[in-house]
């Protein structure tokens, strides 16, 4: 069986995000994982050395060339190839779409997308894909277990979680949980991560449905201010005139 | 010049600074506190290949080149300078030793195990009345025919606990002075070698250090390393390319120190301000930043030395004695700038400080560094 793992480049999620227009500004940016699709990547990998079944991993991502020491980290810490789509990830129907296309010609039984990416959150990719590749999809999935040559994926659900089985092809998108601790290469892995395939490819025209217009960063906080707790009057002023609650 | 690393470099110092930031940092004041060797610490960076850093795969290491070294030492040592000790043993003195100077037989026999990280190897020069002078050695070991016989104690051994490959430096021939001394490797298991108590030292306290006794040990004829007479050169080779890994724990011991100053300056107030604004620590933590700069360079340029294979003696000399003596200060200003939470254990700069100290002391001091450098300018 084979596990196509999606990963996304994002910022390292102790970046100081600025923009420049609705650019992120990219200026000494640390690029890594996606936090999610890492710990998708290391189930499919805990499950591969668990005598499962799996023969092959894969990971493909749609990206720019600077995505390559992202996807080349994925080699390293163990998947066995490695797609690119040459583009810049614009919103998440082109990317799912672009991978859609490429994923037609890779042979896989189960994708894996994490949950969300840190970067834009959009919650989006993972049910697009499979809903463009017509498979079916399991979203906030924090098991992945192979039995008999079937997939068992647990799903959290309000207070417990449901089972399900698949004997057919199947995305899940993964949320923390999945695995516990991100795999750190080692230096054998790093030294083999240019040996591996990493196949690109040309993106598939295709108009992009969003635009960003705007991004405005979280209003920084105020200061906290003390009041005298003789002083009522003060604090209600405040309530009423400044944080306007009242 | 090119001041860039490139993806692998960069991948390392990553997996490195993970593996610190996420594993070491967990027990690092318990073992400081307690004295605790981390043994399952060495087994899991042995299995990233961080034990055989250098040491080419032909011989089970990881191949990589002293640029990426200074890198990963600087991360782990930032956290945990006892692990960068016995990271440095093993890779810069042990590791490098064997490979540059051993024989096919003795490589495949010692090194390979002492690469993967499966044993450790500990290095053994310093005596009771010989450290930093290394030219008269009172350990003897005397040629019995087809084995030597080796006799003395050796002081301050780190690893000697843990390792069970030892590289032992003795006379054979106290006439011929320094040209009489030969390296030998020698099985910590042999009879005849014991170990004096566990050193109860003031820093690097999770690295185990003993003094070692050898009473008429026997060693084989082949585990000699090099020629007759080749044991002082063969130390003062190793030990001049070990100093890059010492120079880089020390920078890493002072980034390590830094970092806390700088998150403490940005989050303690007083007089109504994070104490960042006051421009006597903000021009403290500049200082720092400019001396860990130049120390971390220092020690770049020496491993580029030694990865492009021109001398590297100076450069490593003066990579050593900077780093250390600027990150015995930078650990010393850190814990200025914590005021009275910098001395106490939880907050972690007084270790690092502890940790300082000995990287002014150890594989040649920072006065005989200046020896070396000295000498260097009238060549």
């Amino acid at each position: 069986m084979n596990i196509l793992v999606c990963l996304s480049n994002v910022p390292d999620t102790t970046t100081k995000v600025k923009f420049n227009g609705t650019k992120l500004e990219t200026e000494g940016v640390q690029w890594i994982i996606n936090p999610w699709d890492e710990l998708a990547l290391t189930r499919a990998l805990e499950l591969k050395e668990s005598g499962a079944g799996i023969d092959n991993i894969s990971v493909i991502t749609v990206g720019l060339e600077d995505a390559e020491p992202t996807i080349r980290k994925a080699l390293a810490i163990g998947a066995d190839d490695a797609y690119r789509i040459n583009s810049e990830a614009f919103d998440s129907f082109y990317t799912a779409a672009q991978i859609a296309e490429l994923a037609k010609n890779i042979p896989f039984d189960l994708i894996m997308t994490g949950f969300e990416s840190a970067d834009y959150n959009g919650v989006a990719v993972g049910a697009m894909l499979a809903e463009l590749l017509d498979i079916p999809s399991v979203g906030a999935v924090s098991a992945v277990n192979v039995k008999d040559g079937k997939w068992l994926i647990d799903r959290e659900i309000d207070g417990g979680k449901e089972v399900l089985q698949f004997d057919s092809r199947v995305l899940v998108s993964v949320q923390k949980g999945i695995a516990i601790d991100p795999r750190i290469p080692a230096m054998r892995g790093i030294m083999n991560a240019r040996r591996k395939p990493l196949n690109v490819s040309n993106p598939v025209a295709l108009d992009s449905f969003n635009e960003i217009i705007a991004i405005e960063l979280p209003r920084s906080k105020s200061k906290v201010k003390l009041f005298d707790p003789e002083d009522v009057q003060s604090l209600l002023d405040a309530l009423r005139n400044e944080a306007h609650v009242l | 010049m090119n001041f860039e690393f490139s993806e692998e470099q960069l991948m390392i110092r990553q997996a490195a600074r993970d593996y610190a930031q996420r594993e070491l940092i967990k027990d690092v004041l318990e073992r400081d506190e307690k004295a605790i060797f981390p043994t399952h610490h060495l087994k899991a960076l042995g299995e990233l290949g961080f034990l055989g850093m250098m040491t080419s795969p032909k011989y089970g290491g990881s191949g990589m080149d002293a640029i990426s070294y200074v890198l990963a030492m600087e991360e782990i040592a930032k956290v945990d300078a006892s692990m960068a000790v016995i990271m440095s043993i093993n890779n810069s003195l042990v590791n490098y030793g064997l490979e540059q100077y051993g024989n096919e037989f003795q490589k495949e026999k010692f090194l390979r195990p002492l690469s993967d990280g499966t044993q450790i190897g500990a290095f053994l020069l310093s005596e009771p009345e010989a450290g930093s002078d290394a030219t008269h050695q009172n350990t003897s070991a005397i040629d019995m025919g087809d084995y030597y016989l080796i006799n003395g104690t050796k002081n301050w051994i780190s690893n000697a606990k843990s390792a069970s490959t030892y590289i032992v430096i003795a006379q054979t021939n106290s006439e011929k002075k320094h040209h009489g001394i030969n390296a030998f490797i020698v099985d910590k298991n042999t009879a005849g070698i014991s170990l004096g108590p566990h050193e109860n030292k003031m820093g690097m306290r999770s690295s185990d250090t003993h003094s070692v006794m050898f009473t008429d040990v026997k060693v084989p004829k082949e585990n000699r390393i090099g020629e007759d007479g080749f044991g002082f050169k063969f130390a003062m080779k190793v030990l001049s390319g070990g100093r890059i890994g010492i120079a880089a724990q020390a920078v890493g011991i002072a980034s390590g120190a830094m970092d806390l100053a700088l998150k403490y300056a940005q989050e303690r107030k007083a007089f109504g301000t994070e104490i960042f604004n006051h421009q006597a620590i903000a021009f403290k933590l500049a200082d720092m930043a400019v001396k860990i700069e130049n120390a971390r360079n220092l020690c770049l340029k020496a491993a580029w030395l030694k990865d492009n294979h021109k001398p590297v003696d100076i450069a490593s000399a003066m990579a050593k004695q900077y780093a250390a003596d600027i990150a015995m200060e930078v650990t010393t200003e850190a814990v200025q700038i914590h005021g009275g939470y910098g001395y106490v254990k939880e907050y972690h700069v007084e270790r690092l400080m502890r940790e300082a100290k000995l990287t002014q002391i150890y594989e040649g001091t920072s006065e005989v560094q200046k020896i070396v450098i000295s000498r260097g300018l009238v060549k």
